[in-house]
């Protein structure tokens, strides 16, 4: 009996030891959460200086992109503690902010001296506000981004090519700067031979489970004059997310899909649009210009094979946002470590430094430099898409309004039910269901 | 090693007569009556009680807390928002939300293909395998492989089979038809995506129909045939009146747990289109993963799975009465 007395005795300490470990850790420890990506690896060299600096150890939390609102949203939901700092999509801010699960930062800024003019307007707007445009800050501007395009270069500059297109279009075979060149141009490639191989015009975004199509096709619908609310704040959508430029700007992007996309590209995001470029299939792909750095760098496309370019406009210049901001979780255990790490994050040189190493800085001291545009072939391009940025909605309700808006898209860009029209007509009654039961209509 | 009931009769005469009778008196008792204070009965509840616990814990109580869920507003993602009682509004929603009745004929259209399918090579398969050819064994193992296998591995491997570029079932096809391999699409084609799942689920379940089928044909008596080959009975004959009437309860047991396992298929369908192309395969089972953790409509989603659960209740109840009077026939 005393056998087990003891036996049981050390279970328990063993218990108590091991789930409170965790805990005592945490003191000198701060987990950073995020999604896995290109970006991600940049981060984790950059917070070695943070940890030379404070003796704070960084541990990671990387979630891989499909998976990364459901994995995270649920950690907040559950009022769980995995992560002191998250590095979250600009939709949650609204369902963070009203709901908790963020530190308000504007005393915290206002005492530390970090001010948010320092930073470019748009990714502070974006990234950091809730209500959006209004000074209540519950994130710092981290990583900015947007969708944008790359294109093979060197199958551009083949003489042949360039003279073929020439006399089909009577111009000059170039980045294109329309959705109307855009879809010439992949029309153009489309089913060609190139070195022996047939390519494809172009890889865009048609996942249907987490948030590709939509944010491939406002890529589309924005340019055309897509408006979310026809006053700001009012959510009033009829005439303005159905209207006759959205509707055409939502056939141009099916047409694109329809035209000139591989075999099987049914339910393509961001991996897949990278790695139809880099298998040379596609002569244009469009993705986040995180993973542009990766792309130059490549050894098969990189370099002087890959060209860059901001997204076509058509009415209006826009792009699809990206990009977020960095927040304290208020569940951590670790608060004063989770603020000194924004404040050396938000400070120039962390900022430059982070530029260099290929995350994507919003601060007017990186932005404003004489020599960033010549940086890296694509920061030109990065500076004109953040000045052209739209978001999807910021409301607590994104989730619901993002898969309305999914289903809508992918059921007729896809599965070729009905038209631009009612799948338009469709996402203003779902949306304004979900406002309704939100009470805001 | 087991021993004979002799050997061990032996065994305890011997110890008896050994250690003689007051040994033999101590010989183990019930061993409830060793613990003092405490009955068989009370011992008997006392061993079943973690289990009870465990099932009250993780089964019951989710259930009684997702029908108080349903006819409230609550929203997981919304811990600070007050719950409101909403009467049966969350029902009738679910009740009229066309999407909602689109998913449950996606999965009603692959419940019956999958079921018929699988039923009937299964039964055939097993018709032949229960012949006893030479190498039956071994085809019976080969043939049990696709349900060994995970459903993500399954998944994934056929994700790689249906590519239209370098899949290997787009190149069979166009082999045999003629049809240029990359110019349809198994996943992402509206009329070809369910039967592509179709194909999948039926490749790696059919086996599981195959053995209970093939252990109702072995159940039948030998003597039986004996007999109504004594009678001059056709083979046709026999297996319209002896087989088949006799491997019907196995059959629609196989049928009552496939009906079941696909109602709430999830993981298949998730790894091969993810109820695409647009929602061509987004069966009831994705609706209600799609309305409880990305639209976080908890209560909504409560009332639906409610429902859902009542309609597989009632089926599987009435499927279990028809099969019992099969078995009594």
């Amino acid at each position: 009996m005393q056998t087990i007395k003891q036996a049981l005795l050390g279970a328990t300490s063993a218990l108590v030891l091991f789930t409170a470990a965790p805990s005592l850790a945490k003191a000198d420890e701060l987990t950073l959460c995020w999604a896995a990506w290109d970006p991600a690896n940049a981060l984790v060299e950059l917070s070695k200086d943070f940890t030379t600096h404070s003796g704070t150890a960084m541990k990671f939390e990387f979630v891989p992109w499909p998976n990364f609102a459901d994995r995270i949203l649920n950690e907040l939901n559950s009022g769980g503690k995995l992560c002191d700092l998250l590095i979250g999509d600009s939709q949650w801010l609204g369902g963070s902010a009203e709901n908790g699960y963020y530190v308000k930062l504007n005393d915290f800024f206002d005492k530390e001296g970090i001010k948010m003019s320092d930073f470019a307007d748009a990714a502070v707007n974006a990234y950091a506000t809730w209500p959006k445009g209004t000074p209540n800050y519950w994130a710092l501007p981290a990583m900015g981004d947007a969708n944008a395009w790359f294109y093979r270069k060197d199958w551009f500059a083949k003489p042949e090519i360039q003279s073929e297109f020439k006399q089909k279009y009577a111009r000059d075979l170039a980045a294109p700067a329309t959705w109307d060149e855009l879809k010439q141009v992949a029309e153009f490639f489309n089913g060609r031979e190139i070195d022996g191989k047939k390519v494809y015009g172009a890889a865009i975004f048609t996942e249907r489970a987490s948030e590709g199509i939509t944010m491939g096709a406002t890529g589309a619908l924005y340019p055309y004059g897509f408006k979310y609310e026809n006053t700001p704040g009012k959510y009033d959508m009829e005439g303005a997310v159905n209207s006759p430029d959205a509707v055409a700007g939502l056939e141009a992007y099916k047409a694109l899909y329809k035209c000139c996309t591989p075999p099987g590209y049914t339910d393509a995001y961001m991996g897949e649009s990278l790695d139809a470029f880099k298998s040379g299939q596609v002569a244009m792909a469009m993705n986040w210009f995180a993973f542009f750095p990766g792309l130059y760098k490549d050894e098969k496309v990189g370099g002087d094979k890959i060209g860059f370019f901001v997204n076509p406009k058509e009415k209006v210049a826009a792009s699809t946002l990206g990009g977020q901001g960095i927040s304290v979780v208020a569940n951590t255990d670790n608060m004063q470590g989770a603020l000194a790490y924004i404040k050396w994050f938000a400070q120039p040189d962390v900022q430059k430094k982070w530029w260099s190493l290929g995350g994507y800085a919003v601060h007017k001291a990186v932005l404003t430099d004489p020599t960033f545009t010549e940086s890296q072939p694509f920061a030109a391009d990065f500076l004109v898409a953040m000045n052209q940025v739209q978001d999807f909605w910021q409301e607590p309700s994104y989730a619901i309004l993002l898969q309305a808006m999914q289903k809508r898209l992918h059921d007729y860009v896809v599965a070729d039910k009905g038209t631009a029209k009612e799948a338009l007509d469709g996402l203003v009654k779902d949306w304004t269901e979900v406002f309704k039961d939100d009470g805001k209509l | 090693m087991l021993r004979s009931k002799t050997q061990v009769k032996s065994v305890t005469d011997t110890s008896s007569s050994i250690l003689g009778e007051g040994v033999a008196r101590a010989t183990p008792a019930p061993i409830a009556t060793r613990i003092r204070g405490i009955s068989d009965r009370a011992m008997a509840w006392l061993f079943i009680a973690p289990t009870i616990v465990l099932l009250l814990a993780v089964n019951i109580f989710p259930l009684i807390w997702a029908v108080y869920l349903s006819f409230t507003n609550f929203r997981a993602n919304r811990p600070n928002a007050p719950i409101e009682g909403v009467g049966l509004s969350n029902y009738s929603r679910v009740l009229n939300d066309p999407n909602i009745w689109q998913a449950m004929q996606t999965t009603a259209h692959f419940v019956f293909w999958t079921i018929l399918l699988q039923t009937l090579i299964g039964f055939s398969l097993a018709y032949l395998i229960d012949r006893k050819f030479r190498g039956h064994a071994l085809w019976t193992t080969i043939i049990l492989v696709p349900m060994m296998l995970s459903p993500a591995v399954v998944g994934n491997f056929w994700r790689f089979l249906y590519q239209p570029q370098i899949g290997l079932f787009n190149y069979i096809v166009s082999f045999v038809t003629g049809i240029p391999p990359s110019s349809f699409e198994m996943l992402g084609s509206v009329p070809l995506s369910p039967w592509a799942i179709i194909i999948v689920d039926t490749w790696m379940w059919t086996p599981y129909v195959m053995l209970i089928c093939l252990a109702g044909l072995r159940s039948i008596p030998d003597y039986i045939y004996e007999a109504a080959e004594v009678d001059r009975a056709s083979l046709w004959r026999q297996f319209w009146s002896i087989t088949l009437p006799m491997a019907l309860p196995f059959i629609m047991l196989a049928v009552l747990f496939r009906g079941i396992e696909n109602f709430k298929m999830f993981d298949m369908v998730t790894l091969l289109t993810g109820g695409g192309p647009g929602s061509t395969t987004e069966v009831a089972s994705i609706t209600l993963k799609r309305e409880a953790f990305e639209s976080w409509r908890t209560g909504r989603a409560s009332a639906f799975a409610i429902i859902l659960f009542v309609a597989v209740f009632g089926l599987a109840n009435i499927y279990v009465k028809a099969l019992n009077k099969v078995k009594q026939r």
